[in-house]
């Protein structure tokens, strides 16, 4: 089924994670960029998706996101195939981009109103939701503000804000602490564990930064394409030997020495 | 989920989007006019006395070069506006807007129509400007063309804007965008009849310039334009402009859709 269809209703597999992915793989020209990932995210977990630079992460979320499709494998968000069905899993999913992405001339307020009627929210709720959303983040009184005129930590609020808005059942996080202070990023972090409890929504956090995924249920650590660990932070660790989850990260990608 | 409301609010957002940002860049307004401005006031000034211009359709009496040429630097408004949202497209998408775009839960062609439509309607604001301000210094459309003009406009800036969209999905890096430019905008506008009728290329024995210029998309859009301003329909240039804008908009269609088009072979991601 092509992006435009409408015809056929979307096929839910119901009863699955709010993410899976399985086998998922791409190639651009003769690299591998991913070979069979196999992941997924249950409703109200936080995952964290830790890799080196180059090691994938952004190619799955792209693929996750419908921008760009798996050469082999299947996606589904919220019961939904990504590739068959992209409408109804991009309604699931709300996204925090790895760059800034809110229009700097525009407020708050109007730029959660844009993605508001992106989203489909009726108009009727649109206000109250942006509302809710800037509310849950504590941003009510900087909604007249120019997007311009915020500090990086506060555009990250905004963004997280957005994303939240018509209830997603998956939120994606794309390195989004990368330009942040250690401040704005335990800010971000315990943002995130208290919506996470808030909204029920499971939660895909992309990053590098490895001491910053300590709240995550599970962490998943991808090298090279491939998935190299999978579990909780702790069994992870427990798994590789070593004695933190930054040691165990850096010896599973191999940039540490094995144990 | 994705029902006729929700496409014609996110598209009206889009829109609005756009007219706001067009707004808040005054400038914009201001070197969109200059161009045909000067056009108008300085060459076709200087030139009325040399290119004499004969009773041709649709004109049915001698005009001045300057009434010649409105129709043209009406299109040219178009060709630089149609160019203009696609750098903006480009610019999008290495600023990330595109991205949460693209991702909206709506059907990826209609994503791309309705920035087409905002583009068009920044076109038509731009095209009425410089009209009225060509029309403060004497040269003038008739007073009913003003009307009859206005759905040539619309399909020549959709056309226009759709070249344009094409061209945003095949060009990756805003620095290349330029040089796409000079090979896009330029030959389009001087190869055309925008500022001199077709006839008198053939006249001077460049042929093969002569069937360049025909077959130009530019040149039926500044026809189609031209009659239509006299309250007439160019058959031809309709035809021509409404199939090379579909033809350029399915294309932009595919190549923005991930499954098959052209971002779908993006570079590699970086993380």
């Amino acid at each position: 089924m092509g992006v435009g269809d409408l015809v056929t209703l979307p096929r839910r597999n119901a009863g699955a994670g709010v993410l899976n992915a399985t086998g998922v793989s791409r190639h651009y020209g003769t690299r591998q960029a991913l070979a069979g990932v196999d992941l997924t995210v249950g409703p109200g977990e936080i995952v964290a998706l830790l890799g080196p630079n180059g090691a994938g992460k952004t190619t799955l979320f792209r693929i996750i996101e419908g921008l760009i499709p798996a050469d082999g494998g299947e996606v589904r968000v919220a019961g939904f195939d990504v590739a068959a069905a992209p409408i109804a899993a991009l309604s699931a999913l709300g996204i925090v981009f790895q760059e800034t992405t809110l229009d700097l001339d525009l407020s708050v307020f109007d730029n959660l109103a844009y993605y508001a009627a992106l989203r489909g929210v009726p108009r009727l709720r649109r206000k109250t939701s942006i509302r809710q959303a800037l509310s849950r983040l504590g941003l009510t009184d900087r909604a007249r503000a120019k997007a311009r005129e915020l500090s990086g930590g506060l555009r990250r609020r905004v963004e997280l804000a957005r994303a939240l808005i018509g209830d997603p059942a998956l939120l994606l996080l794309d390195e989004p602490s990368d330009a942040l202070d250690p401040a704005s990023r335990l800010a971000l972090r315990a943002e995130i564990d208290r919506l996470r409890h808030l909204t029920g929504c499971g939660v895909l956090w992309a990053t590098h930064l490895v001491e910053e995924v300590g709240n995550a249920d599970r962490v998943v650590i991808l090298d090279e394409g491939r998935v190299v660990a999978t579990g909780a932070p702790a069994d992870v660790v427990a798994a590789s030997g070593r004695a933190t989850l930054t040691e165990a990260f850096l010896a599973l990608t191999g940039k540490g020495g094995r144990p | 989920m994705s029902g006729i409301g929700h496409r014609l609010d996110a598209g009206l957002a889009i829109i609005r989007r756009d007219l706001r940002r067009f707004i808040l860049q005054r400038s914009r307004l201001v070197s969109a006019l200059v161009r045909p401005l000067l056009w108008l006031m300085v060459f076709a000034a200087g030139f009325q006395n040399v290119f004499g211009v004969s009773i041709i359709p649709p004109y049915q009496t001698y005009v001045t070069y300057q009434v010649y040429v409105l129709p043209g630097l009406a299109a040219m408004v178009l060709l630089f506006n149609g160019m203009q949202s696609s750098l903006s497209l480009v610019y999008d998408r290495e600023m990330g807007m595109m991205r949460l775009l693209l991702t909206a839960p709506l059907p990826r062609w209609w994503l791309l129509f309705a920035k087409l439509v905002a583009g068009v309607v920044l076109s038509l604001v731009q095209v009425y400007v410089f009209l009225g301000v060509a029309a403060l210094l004497d040269v003038r459309l008739p007073w009913f063309g003003y009307l009859t003009v206005l759905p040539a406009l619309i399909l020549a800036a959709l056309m226009l804007g759709a070249v344009g969209l094409l061209l945003s999905a095949t060009i990756r890096q805003l620095e290349n965008f330029a040089g796409a430019m000079n090979f896009v905008i330029f030959p389009m506008f001087f190869l055309s009849s925008a500022l001199y009728p077709l006839w008198k290329i053939g006249e001077a024995a460049a042929v093969p310039v002569y069937y360049l210029c025909l077959v130009n998309p530019f040149t039926q859009a500044v026809e189609l334009i031209r009659f239509a301003a006299y309250g007439r329909v160019a058959g031809t240039a309709l035809a021509v402009v409404a199939g090379t804008g579909l033809a350029a908009f399915l294309l932009a269609s595919l190549a923005y859709d991930p499954q098959r088009g052209l971002l779908g072979r993006a570079r590699p991601a970086a993380a």
